[in-house]
């Protein structure tokens, strides 16, 4: 498929990606990179705690755990 | 009717191509979204409603119970915030919360505060029951489309109204024990209601002036000064009969009946003192403004030694 037949036009994507990634790419600082493991680190540990607390709470309340009165 | 909403930006920085700059926001901030301080607060009073409902409950659903409606309020905090972000950054008290500092994003907020909601909606009504579950999203909802969205900006009985939404863990607590609500527990949601006018108007007297230049229109400052302070103590008068109420009912003993009386009659002598002091004094709201978290908290305390403590022992025994 030549260039003319791009749903694209005449704009080259691999190349304006490249571009993009090279010029534009963002580089996390020290401090940002922190943040972003102390915020991974937390939903983690808030994601093990709920499939924990539905594990003991199924064992608590047996089979009947989504027999829910309304 | 906020002033400054316009032209308030708060998606955060732009790096130089356009791309949103990376965060900074620490889990410290995304706690601070959730209002510990309101939220330690709606967890003592749900818990004084689980604890004197009818009934039993295993102490981990208990837990999970108090956990959800923990979290929910924190859900409805960050959302508070995401919405009054504009307002917060000029008010003293509030201009230092994450979102107008720009440690975190706007649309953090949001997606924070949604996904904690339908987390804790959904997993209340899986782990305990469906009514305590529609009242917390109920609670949620009022709190911020109601109160924050509506009213908070448009009417000066924004806090009389929306003070539902502080009003309604007494009775999440109950619904999870008991799958039902009865007068009990309204008469807890009454108390809560009642008390927020005179808490809050006592703060919005000495805060005039932050509230007025947010832009929102508090008692004093769309009504003025002597208008607030009678308002004060109409609520006042309403809300000690309600305090003394559990216990003329019965539904409590005399520990908390004497408790009620005097700590009523104080909030009546310190009502009465803010209706006689006028500005630039504000010595007596400043002691109502105090004494009222004081006052709610013993009530409260009191109905759980009496009524809950002992059941929450055997129920933990058992």
């Amino acid at each position: 498929m030549g260039r003319a037949d791009s749903p694209f036009g005449n704009v080259n994507i691999g190349a304006a990606m490249n571009d993009q990634s090279d010029d534009d790419g963002i580089v996390l600082t020290e401090a940002q990179k922190r943040a972003r493991r102390s915020r991974s680190l937390a939903i983690a540990f808030a994601l093990a705690a709920l499939v924990i607390l539905f594990y003991v709470m199924t064992l608590v309340k047996g089979p009947g755990v989504l027999i829910r009165p309304i | 009717m906020s002033l400054v909403s316009e032209g308030a930006d708060f998606r955060g920085p732009l790096t130089a191509s356009g791309f949103a700059e990376p965060s900074l926001a620490t889990v410290g901030d995304y706690i601070a979204l959730m209002k510990p301080r309101v939220m330690s607060l709606v967890v003592f009073t749900a818990l004084v409603g689980l604890a004197v409902a009818p009934g039993s409950l295993h102490p981990l659903t208990a837990f999970t119970a108090l956990l959800c409606i923990a979290v929910g309020a924190g859900a409805a905090g960050a959302l508070n915030m995401w919405y009054d972000a504009d307002i917060d950054a000029v008010m003293a008290r509030t201009s230092r919360r994450p979102v107008p500092m720009g440690r975190v994003r706007s649309g953090e907020a949001l997606a924070f505060g949604l996904t904690l909601a339908g987390f804790a909606i959904v997993t209340l009504g899986l782990l305990v029951n469906w009514l305590a579950a529609a009242l917390l999203a109920f609670t949620i909802f009022f709190y911020v489309v109601i109160y924050t969205i509506w009213l908070k900006r448009s009417t000066p009985q924004n806090i009389v109204i929306g003070g539902a939404a502080g009003a309604f863990p007494p009775m999440i607590g109950w619904a999870a024990v008991t799958g039902s609500l009865s007068f009990e527990p309204i008469l807890l949601f009454l108390i809560i209601f009642f008390w927020t006018p005179p808490h809050f108007w006592a703060l919005a007297l000495y805060r005039a002036d932050d509230y007025a230049r947010a832009g929102v229109p508090m008692l004093p400052v769309v009504s003025g000064d002597a208008t607030t302070r009678r308002q004060i103590l109409f609520y006042t008068i309403v809300l000690v009969p309600l305090g003394v109420a559990p216990w003329m009912l019965g539904y409590t003993g005399a520990l908390y009946g004497a408790t009620a009386v005097a700590t009523g009659i104080i909030m009546l002598g310190l009502g009465w003192q803010v209706l006689r002091e006028r500005r630039p004094a504000e010595r007596a709201s400043r002691n109502l403004f105090a004494f009222s978290i004081l006052y709610l908290f013993l009530l409260f305390a009191v109905l759980l030694v009496e009524r809950g403590w002992g059941g929450l022992i055997v129920r933990l025994a058992t």
